[in-house]
């Protein structure tokens, strides 16, 4: 069974690779490979949702890059992630205002009720923790985002609230491909 | 020219229904045969905040706040179709606000290039090929304006162009700085996304005037939108001749391109970003060398903050001179700050310097959230400035007054703090801020930041001791001396100044072990007040820990060893029983 579903995953990811692979095919005509590998992490975060250590080497491959530079420039840069996403990335934002609004209570409702840490992904897929520096929605702090969605003026009492809209979304959805 | 209105993204009218407000505004509009007069175009950032929904409607230029579905009907018919003001939901502006870079912002279409140049866009740019037609001539209305670095340091803009406008090499770099890291300022990301254009015009008169041929701009990869109007921005400013091969005809040639940040505190320091844009880990260097001679793929660079460059254009429009009429003796123009905390107005003013801290907070900002609390000090700078106690709110804002006090004008970054406000937990969280963000190349900040937060938790956790304060000072005089670069240099710039004018708070938590603002949990105790209980015992039932024990009968008391201070109780008693003390 392992192997089947590893197949049509395959099929996938070589499709990916060919699409980073065009990307790398394009830069070529304006930079160098060391100057472009920023750019072509960007593309393989956007490609894969994370930075595969396959990808990884692809990219080292093409760029006559070694694999431990770029896996320097993957750990060294926030953005970039080695693991893969969970379906909901809840962000709390840390920015000053939300910290001065009492956002590092939401922070610590959120832990306790995903039972995670932050960089951590609950083990159902479901949610992911981390945190962000401002949104830029001061004015409303303290602000949380779950994937595309904001929530302004958060306070602990509101996270389970939440937390469940998108169980419910999930559930629902279940039901529905059943 | 059509209607236009402009809205800005409200995230609070999302999450309360899910109701998407520009579709709701776009199918209204084709229902009331408006679509062919009027286009939506969302915006990040029109000046007005916490008043809901706002939007202007251009070119009547009416701005409308805490707009309801039920307005828009009303909107489209008296406004955009009859072009009446409606005035219940007409919105004052605030007066004494200056605005020059964010001159545009919501008042122009950020997608339109011809909407930019109506508005006086690319006249500077002009001026500075056809009829200065000189780089030193450029470099001399700079000069007259005394405009200064918004990105932080405040250091001459002409200076920096004139030592690389005098360096003789084949290839020279302008770099724009949108990376944008201040946890507390979004400035930057306003202009970026609310008048790319002046940006971009910016760039290409710094290019011309320091003899660049190409530019770039880094910006953070955590702005989609700024990237997405930087993109159309340069794409427009290409087709009509003001970007590429022979830039309206003048024989200057100028490329641009876009560089994607990734998420690093210290890449907005000058050679850590060169290392990014080069494709390497954003450390960064010693200097000198400075990038102005040495700098990109080591070719002369300069490297300047979006608010400096989206000023350029109208220094240029408008003569340098023009500038220098507005501030102070040595500080000249304006400064956009994002002010928040305990203020009634969050968002961002742009007033001129030399304003005073007071008029800020009490004017344009419309005072303190709660007026019923004291104002204990206002943080200036970010993470690498400090605090300035209300004793000193007259001093007129300027780089060299905000020096004096201990602090700096930093980004624009602009923190109210009241009394509720515990100083030690501010400096923790900022010197929080720095130690993550350490690049980690050099020791003084990798592990002087992180023996001081130590010190800090121990202090706020209720452990300090009187001889820990001499140690925070001593780490940090280390700092500020050896390390690298200025993050490192400055990360301590909070833990001082709060010290030198808040010395007694850090003292509370050491020798009386309380923390005067009621903040720093570990040095609190919550408490079941017997005279307001009304023994309902939901408090019990939302105790995490099961700290809170007894009966309906005797009540219910708190156990103080297993209380893990997490708060649930206060706030679930309906009687407002549990009190922190
Ligand atoms: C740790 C650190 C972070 C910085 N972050 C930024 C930033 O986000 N944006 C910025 O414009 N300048 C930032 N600077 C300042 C830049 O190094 C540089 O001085 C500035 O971009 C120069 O532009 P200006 O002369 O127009 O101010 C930072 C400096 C340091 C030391
Ligand atoms: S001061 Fe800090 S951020 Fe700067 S180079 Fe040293 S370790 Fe890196
Ligand atoms: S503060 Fe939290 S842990 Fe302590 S008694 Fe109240 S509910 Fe329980
Ligand atoms: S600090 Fe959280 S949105 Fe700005």
């Amino acid at each position: 069974m392992a192997v089947k579903s590893l197949e049509i995953k395959d099929k996938e990811v070589r499709e990916k690779f060919k699409e980073i692979e065009r990307f790398i095919g394009s830069e070529h005509k304006l930079n160098d490979n060391q100057g472009m590998l920023m750019g072509v992490l960007h593309k393989t975060q956007e490609v894969f949702g994370y930075l595969p250590a396959e990808a990884m080497d692809l990219v080292s491959d093409r760029l006559g890059i070694p694999t431990a530079h770029i896996y320097g420039m993957a750990t060294f840069y926030n953005y970039f992630t080695l693991k893969p996403r969970a379906k909901y990335q809840v962000f709390m934002c840390k920015g000053t205002a939300c910290y001065v609004a009492g956002g590092g209570r939401v922070l610590e409702k959120l832990q306790e009720t995903l039972k995670i840490g932050l960089g951590e992904v609950t083990p159902d897929k479901m949610f992911g923790l981390n945190i962000t520096r401002c949104l830029g929605c001061c004015g409303l702090s303290p602000v949380m985002q779950v994937n595309e969605d904001i929530y302004v003026r958060m306070g602990p009492e509101k996270v389970n609230a939440i937390l469940d809209k998108y169980r419910k979304k999930e559930t629902k959805k279940r039901k529905v491909s059943k | 020219m059509p209607h236009k209105i402009i809205l800005v993204k409200d995230t609070g009218a999302v999450e309360n229904k899910g109701v998407d407000f520009n579709t709701m505004l776009a199918n209204q509009l084709r229902d009331s045969g408006a679509a062919e007069k009027a286009s939506i175009v969302p915006v990040a950032d029109i000046g007005v905040y916490d008043k809901g929904l706002v939007l202007r409607i251009l070119p009547d230029n009416v701005t409308y706040s805490n707009v309801r579905e039920a307005d828009i009907k009303k909107i489209i018919e008296q406004t955009v179709l009859a072009g009446k003001i409606i005035e219940e939901l007409s919105h004052d502006g605030r007066d004494k606000q200056l605005r020059i870079v964010l001159k545009n912002c919501g008042l122009v279409d950020p997608d339109s290039i011809d909407d930019y140049i109506r508005a006086g866009g690319y006249q500077g740019l002009r001026k500075a090929l056809l009829e200065l037609k000189s780089q030193d001539k450029v470099i001399e209305e700079l000069k007259k304006s005394g405009l200064r670095g918004r990105g932080g340091a405040g250091f001459p803009t002409w200076m920096k162009w004139s030592t690389a406008k005098n360096q003789k090499t084949d290839q020279k770099y302008m770099i724009c700085n949108g990376d944008e890291g201040d946890p507390g300022a979004y400035m930057d990301r306003s202009v970026l996304e609310g008048d790319p254009h002046a940006v971009v015009e910016g760039m290409i008169i710094a290019g011309y005037a320091i003899g660049a041929s190409k530019g770039y701009l880094y910006i953070r990869a955590e702005y989609p939108l700024a990237v997405k109007r930087i993109e159309k921005a340069l794409e427009d400013a290409r087709e009509y001749g003001l970007l590429g091969e022979n830039i309206l005809e003048s024989g200057f040639t100028y490329e641009m391109e876009i560089r994607l940040g990734a998420g690093a505190f210290v890449c907005g320091e000058e050679t850590a970003l060169i290392a990014s844009v080069e494709g390497k880990r954003g450390t960064p260097k010693p200097r000198p060398p400075f990038p102005a001679v040495k700098g990109l793929w080591d070719k002369p660079s300069i490297i300047n903050n979006v608010e400096t460059l989206a000023a350029v254009p109208q220094i240029l429009s408008n003569g340098g001179d023009w500038l220098a009429k507005i501030g102070t003796a040595t500080s000249k123009g304006t400064k956009v700050f994002a002010i928040t905390g305990k203020i009634k107005n969050s968002g961002l003013v742009e007033v001129p310097m030399g304003i005073t801290l007071r008029e800020i907070v009490f004017e344009v900002a419309g005072g303190l959230l709660n007026p019923e609390k004291k104002i204990k000090a206002v943080q200036t700078g970010g993470p690498s400035g400090g605090v300035i106690p209300k004793d000193f709110l007259d001093t007129p804002v300027d780089y060299e007054n905000l020096g004096k006090l201990g602090s700096i004008m930093g980004s624009g970054g602009m923190i109210v703090i009241d009394e509720t406000d515990c100083m030690v937990d501010l400096a923790k969280f900022y010197l929080g801020f720095c130690v993550d963000e350490s690049c980690g190349k050099c020791a003084p900040c990798r592990i002087g930041g992180y023996q001081m937060l130590q010190l800090l938790n121990k202090i706020s956790n209720g452990e300090g001791e009187l001889a820990d304060l001499d140690k925070l000072k001593r780490i940090a005089y280390a700092m500020q001396k050896a390390s690298l670069c200025g993050l490192g240099q400055t990360a301590a710039n909070p833990v001082l100044s709060t010290l030198k004018y808040f010395e007694d708070e850090y003292k509370a938590h050491i020798v009386n072990k309380k923390c005067p603002a009621g903040k720093c949990k570990y040095l609190l105790m919550y408490k079941i007040g017997e005279d307001k209980c009304k023994r309902c015992g939901v408090c019990v039932k939302n105790c995490p820990t099961q700290a809170i024990s007894g009966n309906r009968e005797k009540g219910f008391t708190i156990d103080q060893v297993k209380c893990i201070k997490c708060g649930n109780c206060t706030e679930v008693c309906k009687f407002e029983a549990v009190a922190k003390e």
